[in-house]
């Protein structure tokens, strides 16, 4: 899942070496040892999990266990453990794979619901169905905290329950944090037997996830986000919830997902899952308390720093911030000059930073959207982290407001001379 | 010093940017995005606002170990280039879309924004060569004539020149090519962009009738006798020759090129070429590149990109007009395009032509 702007080759930089504080953990996290070790552990052995001879059989046994492993950490069968390539290959297969399922039941099933905050992975996914697969989608709004409102999708999903191809509602959002009241929203979508999707990307290790009591009939993991190799993830999917595979071949994955199995991989993301999950409440508590102290220098740095998400309900690691007056690259180059790393946390189209949808869907306007930058923490932060922010903030923003100003009235004067309308090609 | 890079993508601004970083300043890349709608890939040599060049621009800077960001400047550039650009060819006049991108983008919204982020200047890989002289700094035209672009940097400041920085003005073109392939920049054997940017597949008025629609009028001699009708005025160019698609030939026979172009009536005059002689012109929107003159000046002047030089004699009048004297009358001389002096090799000043004297009346002047 690749949801943020920063050049990878920025850890190249022979400038940059040591001395970096890396508050984008909601980007990727390093690799916990367990998993490192796991991984390599697999590196030199050989083996296609689909053969019959000893090999194939010793590579099957680290999947199988890994596959038990992941299913046990997160209250799923094994058999509901489906690998893919990451979380945006989950994601296009939950929401692809329900809706062409759904279309092939017998019956016409065109609208989708989906939240104005999804990952890009389901948003773009969903978009496409509209586009090219004759998909009515509706977007489920979000209040001022970024909350999906339930009422509203109650109603929406009970105007026309047998319309509905399928719904999907991220578990925790990845930019602003906010927690969504998935459980509450499942419950409604199963009276009516329509399949749920989730994607819990962010939320694995930081919230307590399971998946047999949250109702949800497909939810997407991703590895790298836990700790894990990145390039792995799953879809956990209920047996008796059939998707249509998007890769077809060698049937392997209950024949939803064909590709020879990634052992090392596979195995690494087992390891981080279990220790994720077995250290979640400690991890999640330590970081509430470093979001916290984040928070509070960040504001005392820059007084009318606001602060994007629910204050309470939202993911431990995670803090957004909007600064009027700044542009959101401004924050980050000034920050990333200083040796501060995090991300303005909405994707890039064309390499240029769009305003966030999810911020503009939260009511915000496109000029806050720009100015906003999220802060993420994760397992191998420590306070000394927050307080570089929190020296560093202040007069980062005091320049990226300058330099705010410089342009807005640039941009005024150019508005200004501005002679000819139209639309060019 | 601080210094951003402005990598377009290719093989000149790369260069540039590493010989910073080797002068041991301290440089971050940033690619302009400058169009509203970038493709994805280019076609043939022509445009620079791809999203490939912005790739190839990251992969530069990630060669060179530098930070590298996209600055996303395309509603400036769409009002302050591309929107004067075609009110300009509907005026009657040609612009020079580069000029004005120095002027106000690249020189003014990006390095106004470096300064305030705390940079000490903006880097590019214009060729031209920046000299500190016993007045300041002076602008000179680059050592490899071919490349030179002194012409379309004519219009910057001595405070913008402050700012400025030129690495590869001493270099001829091909020791940068060479000097890319060392460094193991994949740029090195990018073609050089040519024409418009913003118009990818190089046909202006194509582009312009897209936005303008069509301007129909008439195609007269000089004693105003309609030769034929035209679709759209932007479509003719001072001294241009081809394409005019006149029913009848002149009586003598020879060639007729475009004299005038009048936008309200949308009347374009040609005649022979001698008419085209230029005696004398003037310019509006004076920039001095040092010290503003006090009286006047002998010099010599550049009226077109890649143009040879004539010498003048420059002078301002009250009203910041400059009126140039041209001692050597020039051909074909377009307002809307830049007069620029030179002195030697250094760059004096310019100013946009507003108007031009044929060499007749400028003598009845």
């Amino acid at each position: 899942m690749n949801d943020v702007s920063n050049s990878p080759g920025a850890r190249a930089d022979a400038s940059r070496a040591g001395d970096v504080t890396y508050l984008d953990h909601a980007a990727t996290t390093p690799m916990l040892p367990e998993a490192i070790a796991a991984m390599t552990e697999q590196l030199p052995r050989w083996g296609n999990a689909s053969s019959l001879h000893a090999s194939g059989r010793a590579a099957r046994r680290v999947v199988e266990e890994s596959r038990e492993t992941i299913a046990q950490a997160l209250g799923a069968r094994p058999s509901e453990v489906v690998f893919t390539g990451g979380g945006t290959e989950a994601d296009n297969l939950a929401v692809k794979g329900l809706y062409w399922a759904r279309q092939a039941s017998g019956r016409e099933r065109r609208r989708v619901l989906a939240s104005a905050i999804e990952h890009h992975a389901v948003l773009d996914a969903v978009t496409w169905l509209g586009s090219h697969a004759g998909a009515q989608v509706e977007w489920l709004p979000v209040d001022e905290l970024g909350r999906v409102d339930v009422e509203r999708a109650r109603d929406a999903i009970e105007r026309d329950p047998d319309s509905i191809a399928f719904i999907t509602v991220m578990w925790a959002n990845n930019e602003v944090g906010t927690v969504q009241p998935v459980r509450k929203l499942a419950r409604i979508a199963a009276r009516h037997g329509i399949p749920f999707h989730s994607d819990a990307v962010q939320a694995v290790g930081q919230l307590p996830v399971d998946f047999a009591t949250s109702g949800v009939d497909a939810m997407t993991i991703s590895g790298h986000k836990i700790g894990g190799p990145i390039g792995v993830g799953a879809l956990l999917l209920r047996r008796e919830t059939t998707v249509v595979p998007l890769l077809h071949g060698g049937g392997q994955e209950r024949e939803v997902r064909s590709g020879t199995l990634d052992v090392p991989a596979i195995a690494g993301f087992a390891a981080a899952v279990r220790s994720a999950t077995e250290h979640r409440v400690e991890l999640a508590e330590r970081l509430t308390k470093l979001r916290e102290e984040l928070i509070r220098q960040v504001r005392a740095a820059v007084p009318d720093a606001e602060l994007n998400g629910d204050p309470e309900g939202r993911l431990p690691g995670n803090a957004h911030f909007s600064f009027p007056g700044c542009e959101g690259d401004s924050l980050l180059l000034l920050l990333d000059a200083r040796g501060i790393e995090c991300s303005t946390g909405s994707a890039c189209s064309a390499g240029v930073a769009e305003p966030s949808h999810v911020l503009i869907a939260m009511g915000r306007d496109e000029e806050r959207a720009r100015g906003s930058l999220r802060f993420s923490l994760g397992h191998t932060s420590t306070s000394a982290d927050v307080d570089a922010l929190g020296e560093a903030i202040g007069p980062v923003v005091e320049r990226a407001r300058r330099a705010g100003l410089v342009n807005a009235g640039r941009a005024g004067a150019a508005a200004g001379r501005a002679g000819v309308g139209g639309a060019y090609a | 010093m601080k210094v951003l890079a402005a990598m377009s993508g290719g093989v000149d601004s790369a260069v540039a940017a590493a010989r910073a970083v080797d002068a041991g300043h301290d440089v971050t890349g940033v690619h302009l995005a400058l169009s509203r709608n970038p493709q994805s890939y280019r076609s043939g040599a022509r445009g620079c606002c791809t999203l490939e060049d912005s790739r190839d621009a990251r992969r530069a800077a990630d060669v060179l170990g530098i930070p590298f960001y996209i600055w996303d400047l395309a509603e400036r550039f769409h009002a302050d280039v591309v929107e004067d650009f075609v009110s300009e060819y509907a005026a009657g006049r040609t612009p020079n879309p580069c000029v004005r991108c120095n002027e106000r983008i690249k020189f003014a919204a990006v390095l106004d924004r470096a300064l305030a982020l705390g940079f000490d200047a903006v880097c590019t890989g214009h060729y031209a060569r920046l000299i500190d002289g016993p007045h300041g700094r002076e602008l000179h035209r680059a050592v490899d004539p071919e490349k030179d672009q002194s012409y379309v940097l004519g219009v910057l400041t001595a405070e913008q020149l402050a700012h400025a920085m030129f690495p590869l003005g001493g270099s001829l073109k091909t020791e940068v090519r060479a000097e890319a392939a060392a460094r193991g920049l994949a740029v090195a054997d990018k073609p050089d962009s040519h024409d418009i940017c913003f118009i990818a597949d190089g046909d202006t008025s194509g582009f312009l009738n897209r936005v303008l629609g069509p301007r129909p009028g008439t195609v007269v001699d000089e004693d105003g006798t309609v030769l034929a009708r035209h679709e759209a005025s932007y479509a003719y160019t001072i001294g241009q020759r081809r394409g005019l698609r006149l029913d009848r030939p002149a009586p003598d026979g020879k060639p007729r090129y475009v004299l005038s172009i009048e936008p309200v009536s949308r009347t374009v005059t040609v005649g022979p070429r001698e008419r085209l002689r230029v005696g004398a012109l003037e310019g509006t929107s004076p920039r001095w590149c040092g010290q503003r003159p006090t009286g006047p000046l002998e010099c010599r002047v550049q009226i077109r990109a890649h143009g040879e030089t004539f010498a003048a004699r420059a002078r301002l009048s009250d009203d910041d007009v400059l009126h140039v004297e041209l001692i050597e009358p020039a051909i074909g001389v377009a307002p809307g395009q830049s007069v620029v002096l030179y002195d030697d090799t250094r760059v004096v000043g310019s100013a946009t032509i507003s108007r031009t004297h044929p060499v007749a009346a400028a003598a009845r002047s």
